[in-house]
């Protein structure tokens, strides 16, 4: 009886040693973790909420708000009142920068991907060794300022630039084309500058693959297309929804690229915050502009990452 | 060359009728170049038949999966040519080719179901939606799997992803299917169970199946004919028996089952029958391998169980001191010393009309089976 006693106290002792064992775990989680909240709340949270209510105040005559409630910066964002009749209608300016910027980023994204899988796949397909040599080489750009990098393409795009020269003195051209300050030199711009991070994730992916899993695509009659259809991107379907998500958002919100190429006038949403920020002293309509964007991005994720993960079910 | 042809007609006129499934002729594949030079396949010559259970067997990197490889197209030869029903198929990619593989890891795809598997095949070939679902069907009752046709392939179990492996294999009914060990994954009674199957499906399907194996036992229970393989060469081909019984090679001689090594010379030879006088013993008659006809000093083979222990003496042609007796339950394995320290071993059935005791050290006679003694080519 008092031996069976003695085993009852161990026990419960043991239990409440580890309960104790537990909470210090706990301590130790938080105390790792501290740094990390304490940057996300002090520069992410914090600032949004910021942000937030800026949207809701009135905009002050020379910057900065007002402290009173009102929902003109929200109206704003695609309406505009007329200042001599007060009839409404869309604000097209607004509307021109959203399109453009879905359409660059959209853009952007695809050709990332078109690029940026060839590329991936060989790098994966390369002996080990090399891998890593072709996976440097792929992060040097990172080594350059951004802002020196666009110029750089300004360089190549210009009228007076490489490809222009190059096509006028083989006769090809009569004269130069121009690409700097259009859509196109966004594009090409957003391109360069996020290929990388679609490349990464991919190559993540295609190196995981078993690539025994093709020879048995090609011995069961499929083509070349067909495997790559059929077997390759359903199963490499986490890099190719990775490295689009990586692209998408900050081609999205893209400010350097669109200001240096576009040269002012073809703007992206980037730039039209920044200019409500700035010369347009209208810090509410930034705010919801910002709000906007945010709100954008996670309505394109839900939906591309709810298209692409139920058609191909899950596998383990 | 002219040899293997000479051989493959007399065959052909000694009954065998079956045409000529698959014909590797003077292949050789060498990967890599300068000092990381493989010669994987040296100048390899082989027919399959139609309808054969042909197995090629050997250790590995003896090259008996490049040979496969080769044959369904996933690497082209480096020299010679590979022919299906009479036509040159090495420059075929391997859709083109009418040849399934079962692989090794059975690299079944994870993103589709158990049926998605199967019909994969039909469904590249442009088979209408009709026709493969019931190719699938088929294919699912045939390897009696039809219950988990919708599971995802993650959820079965080895075996039963072997069967679905095979079953995809042969929906699109090759004319040809590989199999790259597709056994050695599995474990011992599901082994035994799937080799049977095996055969099974080969009889019910009529289609010519190339196994790669380095078990030997799994080469001799299952095979019309094995191939046995070395460092990139063919050494011999025949029946499991031809093989078993009469190996024309050191290598194939000790790879597959256990055998008695002895030297011995040439008393006397003509068309494959020739009698040899052991080293360590008396004259006997000896088996000469095919095409070659044996002179002066050679190698001959006895099998342990072709063997027998006696007291008599008398006629017997070898004669030894017992130093070991191993009991098997089945069978019982009698180590013997000849003259000249010569190791010999003597397997015995434990029949019960044959109970005689040999203790160790004793002096005993070892009489030879009729057609037993086997004569190496080197």
């Amino acid at each position: 009886m008092t031996e069976q006693a003695a085993a009852l106290r161990d026990g419960t002792g043991g239990e409440l040693a580890g309960q104790a064992a537990s909470r210090q775990a706990a301590r130790n989680r938080l105390l790792l973790l501290s740094p990390a909240l304490a940057i996300i709340g002090a520069a992410a949270a914090g600032p949004l909420l910021i942000v937030l209510v800026y949207s809701f105040l009135q905009k002050g005559n020379y910057a900065g708000v007002i402290w009173e409630l009102s929902p003109d910066a929200w109206f704003n964002v695609f309406l505009e009142r007329d200042i001599f009749d007060d009839t409404v209608s869309f604000a097209d300016a607004h509307l021109s920068i959203f399109l453009r910027s879905l359409r660059l980023a959209f853009l952007a994204t695809a050709l990332a991907f078109l690029v940026g899988f060839p590329t991936a796949y060989f790098i994966a397909t390369r002996p080990p060794r090399s891998r890593n040599i072709w996976l440097f080489l792929i992060t040097i750009p990172f080594w350059t300022n951004l802002l020196i990098r666009t110029f750089a393409i300004m360089e190549i795009l210009r009228n007076e630039g490489v490809v222009n020269v190059a096509l006028m003195s083989v006769r090809i051209l009569e004269e130069p084309i121009q690409m700097l300050y259009t859509d196109f030199a966004i594009a090409v711009g957003l391109l360069y500058v996020y290929l990388p991070l679609m490349v990464l994730p991919l190559y993540a992916s295609i190196e995981k693959l078993d690539f025994r899993l093709v020879e048995a695509g090609y011995d069961l009659y499929a083509t070349r297309w067909r495997v790559l259809r059929h077997v390759i991107f359903p199963l490499v379907r986490p890099g190719v929804v990775a490295g689009s998500i990586l692209v998408f958002i900050p081609a999205l919100g893209a400010y350097v690229t669109p200001r240096v190429l576009g040269g002012g006038k073809n703007m992206m949403l980037g730039n039209l915050i920044e200019f409500q920020f700035g010369q347009g002293r209208n810090w509410p309509l930034g705010s919801a502009l910002s709000l906007t964007l945010m709100a954008l991005v996670m309505v394109a994720l839900i939906v591309y990452v709810r298209s692409t993960t139920s058609k191909g079910g899950e596998y383990g | 060359m002219v040899e293997s042809v000479v051989a493959d007609a007399a065959a052909v006129s000694a009954g065998e009728r079956r045409r000529t499934a698959v014909q590797v002729q003077d292949v050789t594949k060498i990967f890599g170049t300068g000092e990381d030079r493989v010669v994987a396949l040296d100048d390899v010559s082989v027919a399959v038949r139609e309808n054969e259970f042909f197995t090629l067997l050997g250790p590995s990197g003896c090259g008996k999966t490049t040979l496969l490889r080769l044959i369904a197209g996933f690497d082209h030869p480096t020299a010679g040519a590979i022919l299906l029903d009479g036509a040159d198929i090495s420059a075929l990619p391997p859709f083109r080719r009418p040849v399934n593989t079962v692989f090794q890891s059975y690299a079944l795809f994870p993103h589709m179901t158990v049926a998605d598997n199967i019909g994969f095949g039909l469904k590249m070939q442009g088979k209408s939606k009709d026709e493969v679902s019931h190719a699938v069907d088929d294919m699912l009752r045939l390897v009696r799997m039809t219950e988990l046709k919708h599971r995802q392939t993650s959820q079965i179990s080895g075996g039963q992803q072997q069967r679905v492996a095979l079953a995809r294999a042969l929906a699109p009914h090759p004319k040809v299917l590989l199999l790259d060990e597709p056994l050695s994954a599995l474990d011992l009674k599901l082994r035994k169970e799937m080799q049977i199957e095996l055969k099974r499906l080969q009889g019910q399907t009529g289609i010519t199946f190339i196994f790669v194996t380095h078990d030997q036992e799994e080469a001799l229970t299952m095979s019309d004919r094995v191939a046995v393989m070395n460092q990139g060469r063919i050494l011999q081909v025949g029946t499991p028996r031809g093989i078993y019984d009469h190996p024309a090679e050191r290598f194939v001689a000790n790879f597959i089952g256990e055998t008695n090594f002895l030297e011995a010379d040439i008393v006397s030879a003509a068309s494959g029958r020739a009698t040899v006088r052991l080293s360590s013993g008396g004259t006997v008659p000896a088996t000469a391998p095919e095409g070659v006809t044996p002179t002066g000093r050679v190698t001959v083979v006895i099998r342990p169980e072709h063997a027998r222990l006696t007291r008599g003496g008398g006629e017997a042609p070898l004669s030894g001191r017992l130093e070991n007796v191993v009991y098997f339950g089945t069978d019982t394995h009698y180590h013997l010393r000849l003259d000249g320290d010569v190791p010999f071993v003597v397997r015995m059935q434990n029949i019960r009309d044959n109970e005689e005791d040999f203790r160790a050290g004793e002096m005993l006679a070892i009489e030879i089976a009729r057609n037993a003694v086997q004569i190496l080519k080197d």
